[in-house]
């Protein structure tokens, strides 16, 4: 996305420092403590000190197969490294950023106000909520907090990544500031709102590293249903020796533990947390913070996003596209008129009206200061906006107030202005009358830009069961037309407050789960009602900390992303479970028969791949099944390609991928690997 | 095969899915307590019995309630079987003076026929008055396929209601399923068998006189010469038509369906056979239409369907191969003979009839027999136990059948459903840790049972092995069947092996219990869970569950669980004797 900033830059998936550390933690995570919150890994790790123990009691007694038990013994252990690997590796990518984040976060010195009203110098971590400190040009902002007074830009690289300063002023919308950005002009005073430890940056590392993961409810019920599997294998193999003892044919530890690692779904289960961590961790490289990977596994069954119009679908502001001049007038008369009284209106509405006047009628923007014009701006009151110039005064505003402006002057509105008036409205645009001396001259169209692509993306939503609804201050009519041009599903016209919460409410009454975004302080309730609610980091801090995710970039469109990731996660585990589960179909034709065909030759039917001898069939399955984890590490912390589809279609896909491909793929990497020990002698 | 064979199968299934969506939507009526055509007849009696038990039929039962009541009942009958079983030389219709049954007879089977298993380790001609055969074990056939009726629809109301907590009540779905779906029905049954000529009498056992006298060699090495022969009686057409409708399997006669007073004609067991599916297979039209998507219910009936399909082409074809071991002996099929292997099977069934009969009794948790499964091939005889394995959901039993193959249905859309990368969600309903829980709680206590005491009995030489008729793989194949019968509640035996011991007698009742009991305590949990949540409307981002790629799906994670949980044991089993047998060595 060329809208991404990444927080500290894209690094390679196998960066060496992360690998290096990666190893130690790897070795680390073998404390049984640590290894018991993860029970398929578990299960593995006591069958590698079993075989160990065994294998040095072997080796004493000079009993069993040493060069077989060992490279069982070490296969069944690099299996639990290569999982607690991939976890490692998932957590570094993390720390990384933690690390980069906590350079922002060096002690500075804050000038706080004491209650006689006098500045004192003292350390940022003695800051408490409710301080009021100020902040001059060049100076960091020691802490989290709300402007109570001034306006000043801002640094807020070290956050968001974004070199162009932002303005910070008190009052409205814009007046947060973090704590660990460098004021650049001005002064401010700032209400202190966080304590030390619970800043945004240090919410932040801590969520970059991993530090306060809980397992989501749905990594909780997978975790569930691994372990119910685990338990139902170790039953199939732990009762498969008497059966073995009674065929004559009794099974020493190694090969039992060997089918019992081979079955259990260790690649899903070596994965799981990788991909939970790498989940988050995509969040954060699209410049968005989650406070719970509940809300990111939320994301993907979001149902509903409720999309704001401005700055969202359509780009900010509406430009001019259109003079429909009145029964009399020429176009060029309207326009030469709008230009004029646009000329020193500086709003992006009053430039487009210039910009159009010259493309279409060739009139050039004349200096103001030339003309001796005495410009009338746009007042609450009148809500025209204007220009006396020679002898010639031109209004133009909203249709009710140049009615009332054509009133005093005696004259009427021309019916063939209001219909195009009610025709622009119709369409979608703000039509915006013109009149000079008491005469209605025509009107402008004032059209709302929808951003390009928008359309798609809404089709690829829908296409995905995600409703998209258009929240909106405009009247129903515009509101329609520009739906129907951006292509939402529904809209919510002349929008206040309580409706997006009505609304959000209505949605979640009927099951289905809502995400949206919003800055404001108003916004803040129905972030907080919302199942996914993503606050701008422009945005106040009520409003951020209502919400469950906060966007660094203040980029609204990314709730499409937040969405795609969410879906990616949880599509991630659904396919390595599916994979490990499939895996086990040539695992058991490779173990069976080596394991019985030495008392029953006949039972080398079974051995379908045809596989050297019993030794080298067992190590080319566990060694097989170690490897695997090792090999789909790159696809856990990616996630899965992730293309929006409908579900029946990716299902199939998915099906075809990893329930097909999990199926045979092993019976190729099983034969393989068999080839190769056997080349090489190990068996 | 023969062309004869499959039209026969094929007609077969055709009748049962056609009768599926009449007898479906009469069901669907029956508990959703509308209006039926019998209600003049059943309406009266229902409400009179519901004052005389003082039941509030409006009285809605969140899941615990209605699994105690199940278990209270359950119960409660379960004693009074044991009660007439021991009590029997004392009561009345008792022709042929038999005595109370020994105390570990008496309680594996009460606690068989309670949970519509119906293992019989006793001759029931030898042991079982009349009035046995009908108040203690004919009742238990109506009750207990009624309690799986009555839990099959909880289950569905628990997909199909929103934020309720209720299951519905189990009494009112107990009292209709009997009166309105069983009893007119085996009513009509049992005289359709009485045309065929199943007996119906109270009459004491007819002796003949041998045309050709018979001389036996008894256990002690000497010979007798038999003279006469006993013909059981009884009052046995009422008892077979609700042990088919019902999917009991327990038959009257130790010969079960092979018996020509129990099934004389091919028509008798072509309508056995139908009786055995027509309630599970209408049940998937209940569902579909109790949840709000007939689809689903087919898409369901379809993943049954092509797993029968599977089992009985399997099962057929391998009766149908010549014994190998049999050289220089004309195996082949002629105007003459059927051909493939006739040992354990009645002429008038042949190798068709028998194969498909030994599939649908074992889809089903029927366990009625009309040929000896321990006498099949290797792979024939593979087919029943891995139905039975399977979990017995492949039409199933009535309602557990239902059930258990929806607790599949859970499974696979939590493993596939996130794949579509949502939280999965069965028909609008999020499949969360909890239901994951008490799947995987249900799906565990069956290989436990089945392996559990396979594994200890096959480690005792004398309790275990000695009663075994054969050894080797086909003895383990013996000992995992009867297991898997018992914890199934299938109720058919590799026959063979005399299970009539104590500890096969409390370890078979124990396993029988807790595959009954044990698992329908989670199954509706999950139920109770799934009613609470709210429904998320359907949309393109929906699961699929009534797509073609669902019955495939479906079918795939059945047979990968199952395959995965029992293929060491059935290598060590069946598949083992099937190579051996090819390598000359029969057991």
């Amino acid at each position: 996305m060329s809208t991404t900033r990444e927080l500290k830059g894209r690094r390679s998936l196998f960066d060496g420092a992360i690998v290096r550390r990666a190893s130690v933690d790897a070795l680390r995570k073998l404390a049984p403590q640590l290894m018991m919150k993860n029970p398929v890994m578990f299960v593995v790790e006591v069958g590698s000190v079993l075989t160990s123990v065994l294998l040095v009691r072997n080796t004493v007694l000079h009993t069993g197969h040493f060069r077989f038990d060992l490279q069982i013994t070490l296969w069944l252990w690099f299996t639990v490294l290569f999982a607690n690997f991939a976890e490692a590796m998932a957590e570094g990518r993390g720390k990384a950023q933690a690390d980069a984040l906590r350079l922002a976060k060096s002690e500075t010195t804050a000038y706080r106000m004491n209650k006689a009203g006098n500045m004192e110098e003292v350390p940022s971590s003695q800051l408490r909520a409710g301080d009021l400190i100020r902040a001059v040009a060049g100076q960091m902002i020691p802490g989290d907090g709300e402007i109570v007074e001034g306006v000043a830009s801002v640094d807020e690289s070290a956050i968001t990544g974004e070199s162009a300063p932002v303005i910070r002023e008190a009052g409205g919308d814009r007046s947060a500031v973090t704590g660990g950005t460098r004021v650049l002009s001005d002064a401010i005073t700032v209400r202190i709102t966080s304590n030390p430890g619970e800043t945004f940056l240090d919410r932040m590392i801590a969520l970059v590293e991993g530090a306060e993961r809980q397992k989501t409810p749905n990594e909780i019920a997978l975790n569930i249903l691994l372990a119910g599997l685990t338990i139902i294998f170790l039953l199939a193999v732990v009762t498969l020796q008497p059966f073995a003892m009674y065929s004559g044919a009794p099974q020493t530890i190694f090969v039992l533990i060997s089918l019992l690692v081979c079955l259990i779904p260790t690649t899903i289960g070596g994965l799981l947390s990788a991909i939970g961590i790498a989940g988050m961790d995509r969040l954060v490289q699209h410049n968005v913070l989650a406070t719970s990977g509940r809300a990111v596994e939320a994301a993907g069954d979001v149902n509903t996003l409720l999309l704001d119009k401005t700055g969202t679908i359509t780009i900010g502001n509406r430009q001019a596209s259109e003079f429909i001049a009145a029964p009399g007038v020429s176009g060029e008369q309207l326009a030469d008129a709008a230009q004029l009284s646009s000329l020193a209106d500086e709003t992006p509405e009053g430039r487009s009206i210039v910009v159009l006047a010259k493309e279409q009628f060739g009139l050039r923007g004349r200096e103001l200061s030339k003309l001796n014009a005495e410009f009338i701006p746009f007042s609450a009151t009148t809500r025209m906006s204007g220009i006396e110039v020679d002898r010639r005064s031109i209004r133009k505003g909203a249709v009710d107030a140049i009615a009332r402006y054509l009133e005093e002057h005696g004259t009427k509105l021309p019916s063939e202005v209001r219909d195009a008036v009610e025709g622009v409205a119709r369409s979608g645009g703000t039509p915006l009358v013109v009149a000079e001396n008491g005469r209605a001259l025509g009107v402008i169209h004032l059209k709302d830009i929808v951003k390009g692509g928008m359309k798609e993306r809404f089709d690829q939503l829908r296409a995905m069961g995600i409703r998209t609804v258009m929240i909106t201050g405009d009247n129903p009519l515009t509101a329609a037309a520009i739906a129907r041009e951006a292509g939402v599903d529904d809209f919510l016209a002349e929008a206040k407050p309580k409706d997006k919460m009505d609304l959000i409410k209505r949605e979640q009454a009927e099951g289905k789960l809502v995400a949206m975004t919003g800055d404001g302080t108003n916004d803040a309730p129905a972030l907080a009602q919302a199942d996914v609610g993503v606050a701008m980091n422009s945005g106040t801090q009520a409003a951020k900390e209502a919400g469950n995710m906060v966007d660094l970039d203040s980029n609204p469109t990314k709730l499409i992303e937040i969405v795609a990731i969410g879906k990616q996660l949880l599509m991630t585990r659904g396919a390595l479970t599916t994979f490990s589960i499939s895996n086990d179909i040539a695992k058991y034709f490779a173990i069976l028969p080596a394991m019985f065909a030495g008392v029953f030759p006949v039972l080398n039917a079974l051995n379908i791949m045809h596989l050297h001898n019993a030794e080298s069939a067992v190590l080319s399955a566990i060694i097989f099944n170690a490897l695997v984890i090792v090999a789909l590490i790159p696809l856990a912390l990616r996630g899965v390609a992730y293309r929006p589809m409908s579900a029946a279609a990716l299902l199939q896909r998915n099906l075809v991928v990893y329930g097909l491909g999990g199926v045979l793929v092993p019976f190729v990497g099983i034969k393989l690997i068999d080839m190769i020990i056997t080349a090489v002698g190990l068996a | 095969m023969s062309l004869n064979g499959w039209l026969q199968i094929l007609l077969f299934i055709a009748l049962v899915l056609l009768l599926a969506k009449p007898m479906g939507s009469y069901m669907t009526r029956v508990f959703e307590r509308r209006r039926t055509w019998p209600d003049g007849v059943f309406g009266p009696v229902e409400r009179l019995l519901y004052r005389v038990t003082g039941i509030d039929a409006e009285h809605e039962m969140r899941w615990t309630e209605y699994a105690v009541a199940m278990l209270a009942f359950s119960t409660a009958t379960l004693g009074l079987t044991y009660a007439v079983e021991r009590l029997q030389g004392l009561l009345p219709l008792n022709v042929q003076h038999l005595p109370g049954v020994a105390p570990d007879v008496a309680l594996n089977t009460a606690i068989s026929f309670t949970t519509n298993t119906n293992w019989q380790s006793y001759v029931p001609e030898s042991t079982m008055s009349y009035l046995t055969q009908m108040l203690g074990l004919a009742t238990h056939n109506f009750w207990s396929a009624a309690v799986g009726l009555a839990l099959a629809i909880a289950f569905v109301r628990g997909i199909a209601r929103r934020e309720s907590s209720t299951l519905g009540n189990f009494w009112v779905d107990l009292t209709r399923g009997t009166l309105w779906v069983l009893l007119p029905m085996s009513f009509v049954f049992a005289i359709a068998l009485v045309s065929q000529g199943v007996v119906q009498n109270f009459r004491p056992y007819d002796k003949a006189t041998l045309v050709e006298p018979q001389t036996v060699t008894g256990a002690d090495g000497k010979g007798t010469t038999v003279t006469t022969q006993v013909i059981a009686q009884g009052p046995v057409a009422s008892q077979e038509a609700i042990k088919m409708l019902g999917t009991n399997g327990g038959g009257f006669f130790n010969a079960n369906s092979a018996h020509p007073f129990e099934n004389p004609t091919p028509l008798t067991n072509f309508l056995q056979l139908l009786s055995i599916f027509i309630l599970p297979a209408g049940l998937t039209v209940t569902l579909g239409q109790m949840v709000g998507s007939p689809k689903h219910g087919r898409a369901v009936l379809a993943a049954m369907t092509i797993l029968f399909a599977i089992g009985v082409t399997t099962c057929y074809w391998a009766e149908s191969q010549p014994n190998p071991l049999m050289h220089n002996v004309a195996q082949q099929r002629t105007e003459q003979q059927s051909g493939g292997n006739m040992e354990g099977k009645e002429v008038r069934f042949g190798v068709a009839n028998s194969a498909l009969f030994a599939t649908v009794t074992t889809d089903a948790s029927c366990g009625a027999v009309n040929a000896m499964h321990d006498s099949f091939t290797p792979l024939g005889g593979m087919v029943p136990l891995v139905n039975i394995l399977l979990g017995e959901i492949v039409f199933g039993g009535v309602g557990a059948g239902l059930y258990g193959m929806l607790v599949f249905v859970v499974i696979a859309v939590f493993i596939a459903g996130l794949m579509v990368g949502r939280t999965p969600e069965y028909l609008g309903k999020k499949i969360e840790s909890y239901d994951v829980q008490m799947s995987m709680l249900y799906l565990l206590i069956f290989p436990l049972v089945i392996l559990g005491f396979a594994a200890v009995t096959v480690m005792m030489p004398t309790t275990g092995l000695s009663v075994l008729a054969n050894k080797g793989p086909h003895g383990l194949t013996e000992i995992l069947y009867a297991y898997a019968s018992a914890t199934g509640n299938n109720g058919s035996a590799f026959a063979g092996s005399n299970w009539n011991t104590h500890w096969y007698n409390y370890s078979i009742g124990i396993a029988m219990f807790v595959g009954r009991f044990l698992m329908i305590v989670p199954m509706l949990a999950i139920a109770g869970n799934l009613a609470r949540k709210k429904i998320v409307p359907a949309s393109a981002g929906t699961f699929p569950v009534t797509t073609p790629l669902f019955t495939v799906l479906l079918v795939a994670v059945i047979v990968i669980v199952g395959a995965l949980t029992f293929f060491p044991a059935i290598s060590l089993g069946p598949v083992l004797e099937h190579l051996l047998l090819h390598a000359g060595h029969a057991y």
